[in-house]
């Protein structure tokens, strides 16, 4: 009794929350195209029967979004974006986070918590507070102009540059804190091992420290690369008009075409994206796992 | 005036206060608890001995109410308790990691059962009390259960299974997390306890010196089987099985066949080259039945030479010998190529000890020293 | 491993740089007089004053508060009753599904979960506003609660609710008394998550919210596609003080507290 009301709610919860809507997404992908208004074509009808109904569903919707070239270049530069991003944000993650292990065990627990403390704080700010930076007359701008390396103002915020920015920052703490993870239950006895058998620093780094923290730098990048895909917070805020990102577009087929059933097959699309990486990502955390125990 | 024996199992009147009635209990395909039968006495102390993964752990489970048999019945005092839950059930558990709640002071810990029963509050304050008292812990009441060390803890948990004075109280490896020194002196500790309470006990371990130590009565079980049940000195005099000659103490098996000679007496063709052996039994075995003599180390003596009127001897050459201190274990290759080990009591110093390294020796024993069995 | 090489130290301190700078810059810039937000006018707390005059900011930040002790404590409930069904529930029917419903949210873009569940709620006719952006809230924040919840369940110790049933509590009173003060700690953090994501949101709230209900993030989202301002600067150092406020103390309690039980089991060996 007891144990069955307990799988019930939070069951029925998200059928009802998460899984019904998705499927109302896949329907309204599914049918014609309208502005606005629902209902949608077609609407299913019990005395018709689910064939009949199955039957009107068509592809229309992604047709269309294969023939206008704004969405899958959208689709194309969100790879681009997410995939460069990721990479950067690996380069930049890796070292704090070698940095951190190599710390006095004593420090540790202090720069996890400051590494943590910006998740804790509004992303919205945290992606604001680069507007202020960034901008022509921004603070970047003014220190550049100074200090004599440029005579004109550049050009940053409302670029593609401006989102790899916003991008690496944000999501910096996902990939620091795996890669940290990884490193810090390394034994410190490998590298000594390695030195011992005639490795320097070096060598050691790249063939004991590096392929041992594998597992954390992949977890990190699918951790970066899988919310940056669908980002739309950054490009709208530090992006340009000619940052294609595919939530964005998403975001305006709906609130400013209003374009429903069209804004559900880019969603639907989308999503179907993001499996691949999903997938893969949940495989390594299970060998990782298994690896474990 | 003869102190009375404590032995209700050998009283055909006695009611046991467990009985397990042909008790299986599968988990899938695999069957951990196999056509069980036994009884359990009250104010016994019940030792379940086996290697992990006999069963021992599943069969103190069921009796607990963790698990249900899925054939068979268990009865406690005479009643089947399949269908009342662990929380109802007049028995109580210590866990192997002692489950002490974290969060609790000692005192809470030891209470806990007790305000479980909706028990006015003096009864339950003097019940803490008294097993605070009984396991000598009353200076620690208000620490939490990280606050004091294994062997107090251990102690606690004892405490808190006692407190509700339970017909039956499991033990589930109960020293198994202490150091070996510890571990001894709690043994006489529990024994004493057990027998000032006069609770029944019944212990799970797979330590045979445990066993021996604490139990009235031992039951070595192998898959889901009970080998032998019986008192710690017959298991190990008077084994009934190869199995339990080998878990319990060190043993030399010798393979051969055996032919009645006599009276209870039996000759055991064990070479080809090397006369018969004599062993007394008193399980007869058919003629060319084959059979296993097993020989407890300390019941060989070695010699130079080779003694008169011993029943057995056999020479052979010393190959190794383990010296314990107390005791030496010499492992002597036979020329069939069979080692046997024979023990002696270091009651010298070791610069006088009489025999080293490929020394030829003789090994002998008397007729009964050693158990004859069929498997 | 143990070094602080030259090379450990420079990238902790360009990390940590490039991780505060701008933070510290958005407070300082806070108390800048000038309306001008990148020209330094000299110090004044006046923006502090317009932020509390302005009402829409006020209301919207209420009308936040609301959703998030609302969700978050929803979520608390419902995600600690996904995760003890995760790990304890054994088997049942359509746990794949349930197991993956837990774990999809996680990585789902907010832009499809609030676009379904605005699909959702105009389907079934309910009027956007407070409780529809609590519904949503709570759905994607109770797979998180389960996740912090079910990975401190994971590594707890059974036989202490076997000892609570063997000494008499029944199921419940064993959850009661046993299981929820020890995993009290995840489920608190598990609140505090909840709660951070809901005053987070501005995609899935943008969604889901009608003309009745504005939370802060979308307010300040309006604000500042229009620019930088130095009231939202304001209000962004506001926000950054208590978090920064709150996480300090979390962490400086948990250490003590480690500390603490550290020492006392080390004496208690020792005696």
């Amino acid at each position: 009794m007891r144990r069955a009301f307990l799988i019930l709610v939070p069951y029925t919860w998200l059928l009802a929350l998460f899984l019904v809507p998705f499927v109302i997404v896949l329907k309204i992908s599914l049918s014609d195209a309208a502005i606005a208004r629902p209902p949608y074509l077609p609407q299913f009808d019990w005395a018709e029967g689910i064939w009949a109904f199955l039957a009107q569903l068509d592809f229309e919707n992604f047709v269309w979004l294969t023939q206008d070239d704004l969405y899958w270049k959208a689709y194309l530069s969100s790879l681009k974006i997410a995939i460069t991003s990721t990479f950067f944000t690996l380069l930049v993650g890796y070292p704090i986070a070698y940095g951190m292990a190599s710390a006095p065990p004593m420090w540790r627990p202090t720069l996890m918590m400051f590494v943590i403390l910006p998740f804790w704080t509004s992303f919205l700010i945290r992606v604001y507070a680069w507007m202020g930076i960034l901008s022509n007359e921004g603070l970047l701008n003014q220190f550049l102009l100074w200090s004599g390396f440029i005579t004109e103002p550049l050009v940053i915020l409302n670029t593609n540059l401006a989102v790899y920015i916003g991008i690496v920052y944000t999501y910096l703490p996902f990939m620091i804190l795996p890669i940290y993870s990884a490193l810090e239950r390394m034994d410190g006895s490998l590298i000594e091992a390695a030195e011992d058998l005639g490795c320097s620093r070096t060598t050691a780094f790249w063939l004991v420290t590096l392929p041992l923290s594998r597992p954390g730098v992949i977890a990190g990048c699918f951790l970066v690369f899988i919310p940056a895909l669908g980002e739309f917070v950054i490009p709208s805020l530090l992006g340009g008009s000619d940052t294609l990102m595919i939530g964005k577009v998403l975001w305006e087929e709906f609130f400013s075409n209003r374009d429903w059933p069209v804004a559900s097959a880019v969603a639907v699309v989308l999503l179907l994206l993001l499996v691949i990486p999903i997938v893969l990502f949940q495989r390594n955390q299970q060998k990782q796992q298994e690896a474990d125990t | 005036m003869s102190i009375p024996v404590f032995a209700p199992w050998d009283d055909p009147l006695a009611h046991p206060l467990i009985q397990f009635k042909n008790v299986s209990k599968r988990f899938g395909q695999f069957t951990a608890i196999d056509d069980l039968t036994i009884d359990i006495f009250e104010r016994e102390f019940f030792a379940l001995l086996g290697p992990s993964g006999c069963g021992k752990t599943t069969l103190m489970r069921m009796l607990a109410g963790f698990e249900a048999p899925s054939e068979g019945q268990i009865l406690l005092a005479g009643q089947d308790i399949a269908a009342v839950p662990p929380n109802l059930r007049s028995v109580n558990m210590m866990f192997q990691s002692y489950a002490l709640f974290p969060h609790l002071s000692i005192w809470d810990n030891i209470a806990f059962g007790l305000r479980r029963e909706r028990l006015p509050k003096d009864q339950i304050e003097e019940r803490v009390t008294e097993m605070l008292r009984l396991t000598r812990m009353e200076s620690f009441a208000r620490r939490k259960p990280h606050q004091i060390s294994g062997g107090q803890r251990q102690r606690v948990a004892l405490a808190r299974s006692l407190a509700k004075a339970p017909k039956l109280l499991l033990l589930d490896e109960p020293l198994g997390a202490l150091d070996k020194k510890l571990r001894q002196e709690t043994q006489f500790e529990l024994m004493d306890i057990q027998e000032k309470t006069g609770t029944t006990f019944v212990i799970v371990t797979h330590d045979q010196e445990e066993a021996m130590t604490v139990a009235s009565r031992v039951a070595v079980m192998d898959h889901g089987k009970i080998v032998q049940v019986a008192t710690p000195d017959k298991i190990y005099e008077e084994p009934n099985s190869v199995y339990v000659a080998d878990f319990i103490g060190e043993v030399n098996i010798i393979k051969g066949t055996a032919k009645p000679d006599g009276e209870a007496s039996f000759a055991v063709t064990w070479s080809d080259t090397a006369p018969p052996l004599t062993a007394l039994s008193q399980t007869t075995f058919s003629a060319d039945q084959d059979c296993h003599l097993a020989i407890r180390p300390e019941k060989i003596a070695i010699s130079a030479d080779k003694p008169e009127d011993a029943a057995n001897a056999v020479q052979g050459k010393v190959l190794d010998i383990a010296y314990l201190g107390n005791i030496s274990t010499y492992h002597v290759e036979l020329p069939t190529g069979a080692i046997i080990k024979a023990q002696t009591a270091n009651t010298r110093r070791i610069s006088r000890r009489a025999f080293t390294w490929e020394d030829t020796v003789w090994l002998s024993w008397t007729a009964s020293a050693g158990v004859l069995l069929a498997n | 491993m143990n070094r602080m090489s030259w090379f450990n130290t420079v990238s902790l301190t360009l990390g940590f740089a490039f991780l505060y700078i701008p933070m510290v810059i958005l407070i300082v810039y806070s108390f800048n007089e000038s309306k001008l937000v990148t020209v330094w006018g000299g110090f004044s707390p006046k923006w502090y004053g317009e932020l509390l005059k302005n009402e829409a900011f006020l209301t919207a930040a209420w009308v936040t508060f609301k959703v998030a002790v609302a969700s978050s404590t929803l979520a608390t409930v419902l995600g600690t009753m996904a995760a003890y069904v995760l790990v304890r529930g054994g088997r049942f029917f359509g746990r794949t599904l349930f197991s993956g419903m837990i774990y999809a949210p996680l990585v789902m873009p907010e832009v499809i979960t609030g676009l379904s569940l605005l699909l959702l709620f105009i389907g079934i006719g309910l009027d956007r506003g407070v409780l529809t952006i609590v519904l949503a809230h709570t759905t994607f924040s109770m797979c998180f609660v389960s996740v912090v919840v079910s990975s401190r369940l994971v590594t707890f110790d059974r036989s202490l609710e076997e000892a609570a049933l063997d000494l008499g509590c029944t199921g419940s009173e064993a959850f009661r008394l046993v299981t929820l003060p020890i995993i009290a700690p995840a489920v608190i953090s598990g609140w505090l998550l909840a709660f951070t994501l809901s005053l987070d949101d501005l995609v899935i709230a943008s969604f889901t919210s009608g003309p009745a209900a504005t939370t802060l993030p979308i307010k300040i989202f309006s604000a500042v596609r229009l620019g930088v301002s130095p009231e939202i600067n304001a209000l962004s150092t506001i926000m950054i003080a208590i978090v920064a406020v709150g996480v300090s103390i979390a962490s400086l309690v948990t250490k003590y507290q480690m500390t603490r039980q550290m020492k006392e089991e080390q004496e208690a060996e020792r005696n």
